[in-house]
């Protein structure tokens, strides 16, 4: 056997009573990168295991839904999508959508799921929300090759502007890792965010630009009070660097700094609690 | 703290709230209704009613370990050794004092943690592995070793869902037995698998205890205590009793915690809230004349009663006991519905106050002290009670066959047997 190593001074680990608000130990986070990397691969391995279309589902949840609200929004109650066939306009908003969508729901019921790794083993618990929404990332890479065949199919160019899907997509998941911060560390107290959260994305996705433009809503304060719904922005932002047309200023501006406030207090409400997940949860 | 320090704790204490959170404020309603009503007694000039109380699981618990020392930690159900263990791998963190630890601190609270029914078990390998802190590279390194260990290698690509229990734990432990932490915190592991497995569990921890890393060991299991520590410290309802060489913690446990008088009652601190509607009242050794004792001799019989009580009716359910040496070695365990009969009139035991009564018969039991511990349960749905070590007594053998020699009889049983000496002619 080995003789025990030389133990360096970062290697000490304090035990006291933890106080007041802390701040999020990012170091820490980098030291465990690989914890991170293993419960995403396992959340992202276990969802399709067992189901006959595996993967094909990251595919045909987006599908099913273009044709529902084409059929319904499109179709029947004929909303105006500008020059652009509707199933692509609705199409381009879904995606961030499901996006958004499924990492909220995973990660609002993430730290209760993981209950036996909480009260058990020592790890940021910060992890445990994150890894939840980085999983969801594959679904939507995957669905954003479905967007390009549908842009195809109704002859759409694509231009440059679509490399802003980048940063778009990544302000998406902070977004939703925001949010998920918030309500996951409130579902460890209170398993009534579980009830809550599918009202509250629908709710949501009916504030959200997505089976309807936002022209209809009025331009000037109305406007921006509505961009402060993060998806907003993020929904303005993916129609312009697909499509062209005005590019979003300032709704994509209020929605970031919405965006930068949750997950600001997110952090922070979630460092509070973490201390007692172990012992509520 | 001096180099050659490898856990500090200095007056760590655990208060929990009992009712806050588990009387449930656990709906958003409940809080809102509890909130108005605290808002309501302002009004009427009252204190605000607080419906908790505070309970101390941990209070001044200080020791250190020097580096490469094994260190048991024995107390009965509900002395805080788990408290004290979750504190020191930092899942949980103390409500006053302090404690430092030097090095990578591996714990082994329940082997299977993050352990996934779905993936397969070299998939889990790596899971498992990362959720306790190894490195990929690590776990790769090691990878054929752990399959080796655990004797799953022909199922490594199967879901583990599909693995017998014992396959399932013995590639978990095989896992954590892997991680080289220069802290190891264990805890209960050894309830693991067949009598083989657990030798080789044992073995492992053996080595890692001699290769100059610390040990935290904390288990029912005497004889390893004995086996695999120096020093042990003996926790009471929180706090640190004495902490002395682990033969001597042992002895002083055994003889301390447990009563002398040949009965003990279970107090409402000591029954988890799982074990409900199975509720353990008291556990008696009866002599021949009916008397409560402590001391029995082995030429009478000895009955063992079991007290309790049924807030539901149980269907399946087994009341029994394993009787240990003081070592901690097994020697049987029986329940109330072995029989044939019972079992079938006890399939369904409804709401309601028990006493079950075992005899065994004379010229059983060796001379020396035993330990009883109790199982209530029904087999494959549920494990209500257990108490490792819920009463002790001691057996006088005088009087029984081979006495006439005075001289020590190895062995846990001396039962009477029939012997025929046949004269076969002259040599």
């Amino acid at each position: 056997m080995a003789e025990a190593k030389e133990v360096t001074a970062a290697q000490v680990v304090t035990l006291k009573p933890a106080k007041g608000w802390l701040g999020i130990d990012l170091k820490e986070l980098w030291h465990y990168r690989e914890l991170i990397y293993f419960l995403t691969w396992r959340d992202i391995k276990v969802r399709y295991k067992q189901a006959a279309l595996g993967i094909t589902w990251a595919i045909l949840q987006p599908v099913l839904t273009t044709a529902i609200t084409s059929i319904v929004f499109g179709y029947l109650l004929k909303v105006d999508s500008g020059s652009l066939p509707y199933p692509v306009f609705t199409l381009a908003a879904l995606l961030p959508w499901h996006l958004f969508q499924l990492s909220l729901q995973k990660s609002s019921i993430s730290l209760v799921g993981n209950a036996n790794l909480i009260t058990k083993i020592y790890f940021p618990r910060v992890i445990i929300p994150l890894s939840s929404v980085l999983a969801v990332l594959v679904d939507f890479g995957i669905s954003v090759i479905l967007l390009f065949i549908a842009m195809a199919i109704y002859k759409i160019p694509l231009t440059l502007t679509v490399l802003w899907l980048l940063p778009l997509t990544l302000l998406t998941v902070i977004a939703a890792l925001a949010v998920g911060l918030w309500l996951s560390a409130l579902n460890v107290q209170y398993r009534d965010v579980q009830q809550i959260v599918p009202f509250l994305l629908q709710i949501w996705m009916y504030a959200t630009p997505i089976v309807y433009p936002i022209t209809i809503i009025p331009e000037g304060t109305i406007r921006y009070i509505y961009s402060l719904n993060p998806m907003v922005g993020v929904v303005q932002g993916f129609r312009w660097a697909l499509f062209g047309g005005a590019p979003p200023d300032m709704t994509l501006l209020v929605s970031t700094a919405a965006v930068i406030v949750l997950l600001v207090s997110g952090l922070f409400f979630f460092r509070r609690m973490e201390k007692t997940f172990a012992d509520v949860v | 703290m001096e180099k050659d320090t490898s856990i500090i704790v200095n007056g760590i204490g655990k208060r929990y709230k009992i009712g806050a959170f588990q009387e449930r404020q656990d709906t958003l309603r409940d809080l809102i209704v509890n909130q108005a009503s605290r808002v309501g007694s302002w009004f009427k000039g009252g204190a605000p009613n607080r419906r908790y109380e505070n309970i101390w699981a941990l209070r001044d618990v200080s020791f250190e370990v020097k580096q490469g020392q094994a260190l048991g930690i024995i107390g009965r159900n509900g002395a805080g050794k788990s408290t004290l263990l979750k504190i020191l791998s930092r899942v949980t963190d103390p409500t006053e004092g302090y404690g430092e630890l030097r090095g990578r601190v591996g714990s082994l609270l329940e082997v299977g943690t993050g352990f996934h029914p779905e993936l397969t078990g070299r998939e889990n390998i790596f899971l498992n592995g990362a959720i306790l802190g190894m490195q990929k590279k690590e776990i790769a390194a090691r990878f054929d070793e752990i399959v080796a260990f655990s004797e799953v290698d022909k199922f490594i690509d199967t879901p583990v869902k599909r693995y017998s229990s014992g396959m399932y734990l013995r590639l978990a432990f095989a896992v954590a037995a892997h991680l080289e932490p220069e802290i190891l915190v264990v805890d209960e592991v050894l309830a693991v698998g067949d009598a083989d497995f657990q030798r080789k569990c044992l073995g492992k921890m053996g080595d890692v205890a001699n290769s100059g890393r610390t040990v935290l060991f904390v288990s029912h299991n005497m004889s390893a205590i004995l086996r695999l520590t120096q020093e042990s410290i003996v926790l009471d309802k929180g706090r640190v009793l004495m902490r002395a060489p682990s033969a001597e913690a042992v002895d002083f446990y055994l003889n301390r915690g447990l009563s002398k008088m040949g009965e003990r009652f279970w107090e409402d601190d000591e029954i988890p809230p799982s074990s409900s509607p199975f509720k353990p009242v008291a556990i008696r050794i009866v002599d021949k004349v009916g008397q409560v004792s402590d001391s029995v001799r082995a030429v009478d019989p000895i009955t063992i009663e079991i007290e309790y009580e049924l807030s539901e009716g149980i269907t399946g359910l087994r009341v029994g006991y394993y009787l240990f040496t003081t070592r901690g070695e097994a020697v049987f365990t029986s329940f109330d519905t072995d029989s044939d009969e019972l079992f079938r009139e006890y399939t369904y035991r409804p709401q309601g106050r028990y006493t079950s009564r075992c005899v065994i018969p004379a010229l059983t039991l060796n001379e020396g002290r035993f330990v009883l511990g109790i199982n209530a349960s029904s087999y494959r749905i549920k494990r209500y009670f257990q108490d490792d070590q819920a009463l002790s007594f001691s057996v006088d053998a005088s009087g029984a066959p081979g006495t006439h020699w005075p001289e020590p009889r190895p062995g846990a049983v001396r039962p009477a047997l029939d012997w025929t000496i046949e004269e076969r002619g002259k040599a």
